[in-house]
């Protein structure tokens, strides 16, 4: 095990699946630059076949930081999530993964926290959470924060998961962990953030949190309709038969 | 054990009490079989404080919109002056 007699150097593979991010890819570069600047990581971007030039952005970053901390493992068209993850995954050569969204929803400075709650309490997975105090959310109205509170109640009422943000999709993983548990998920969108942390949860894996903060989408939108809440019933089901 | 199987076994027990109390006759009949719907009635409520309760708590954060914009001028500058394309199309 490492860690046991001498601190092994850990590395961090950042995967970030991308479409039509070509704004926001700098960015989040740059942010993660200027708060990871100690730590060894790399950044693997997964490209599905973006038409608006994020790759041709992502060559140019590659330029400016270096083509071995900055990997871009482009896919032809849209794959899904978790394949993006497992495709990631395949060129990631950290010992710990973490995961996060391009559009700035997720800002990088929280990832020194990650690092730290995991150093500190050797966890296998540190999940980011809007729902405690030192986490929250801006830009969400009333309707957004009583559908995402009905959904989060229901999920926990039902599968008693152990973490307090389920559906959030910034986290960090030990990269061991991340393969046994990827290979067991099926479902897609953000049930399948849901089904990986019930399914990690039911394994025994440790569990951490962090408070983190989520500000809506800078540039591009988001939907969220009716279909929406059909698949997040169906995928409830899924995970309370199944888990 | 599958969580399912939990929830069930649970059940299967309150309906195993249900069922003692209709038989023992220690509340009325009338009372005891309107249990379950109270029961279930109390649990919407209960779903429902919940979500009120989070509702009402739930945090937020505008100072980090603007702490945000501040980190995408700065990026924005950072990558001007090192060739990267950040023009809005």
């Amino acid at each position: 095990m490492d860690g046991r007699h001498q601190k092994q150097k850990n590395k961090y593979s950042i995967i970030v699946p991308t479409y039509n991010e070509r704004l926001n890819i700098g960015l989040i570069v740059y942010l993660i630059f200027k708060h990871l600047g100690d730590a060894d990581f790399e950044i693997i971007i997964v490209d599905d076949g973006s038409p608006d030039g994020t790759q041709d952005v992502v060559k140019q970053l590659q330029q400016v930081y270096g083509e071995d901390r900055i990997l871009l493992r482009a896919r032809p068209r849209k794959l899904g999530l978790g394949t993006a993850y497992i495709h990631g995954m395949k060129h990631a050569s950290g010992n710990f993964v973490v995961i996060m969204d391009a559009d700035l929803s997720h800002h990088p400075k929280y990832l020194p926290n990650f690092i730290r709650k995991q150093s500190e309490t050797g966890a296998d997975i540190v999940t980011g959470t809007r729902y405690v105090k030192g986490g929250g959310v801006h830009g969400w109205n009333l309707m957004r924060k009583l559908t995402s509170r009905g959904a989060n109640v229901l999920a926990q009422t039902l599968l008693w998961p152990g973490v307090s943000d389920l559906t959030g999709s910034f986290r960090l993983y030990r990269k061991s962990v991340l393969e046994d548990i990827i290979s067991c998920c099926v479902s897609k969108g953000y049930v399948f953030q849901m089904e990986m942390i019930v399914r990690a949860s039911r394994k025994g894996y440790h569990i951490e949190e962090v408070p983190i903060t989520f500000v809506d989408r800078v540039f591009g939108s988001s939907k969220l309709g009716g279909s929406e809440i059909v698949e997040y019933l169906k995928g409830l089901a899924y995970l309370l038969v199944t888990t | 054990m599958k969580h399912i199987v939990k929830i069930l076994t649970l059940v299967m027990a309150i309906t195993a009490l249900w069922v003692g109390l209709l038989q023992t006759s220690m509340i009325p009949c009338s009372h005891t079989w309107l249990l379950p719907i109270y029961f279930v009635v109390s649990l919407g409520c209960y779903g429902l404080l919940m979500v009120g309760v989070g509702l009402m708590n739930f945090p937020t954060c505008p100072q980090e919109a603007l702490l945000l914009q501040k980190d995408i001028v700065e990026a924005k500058e950072y990558l001007k002056q090192k060739g990267v394309d950040v023009s809005s199309s």
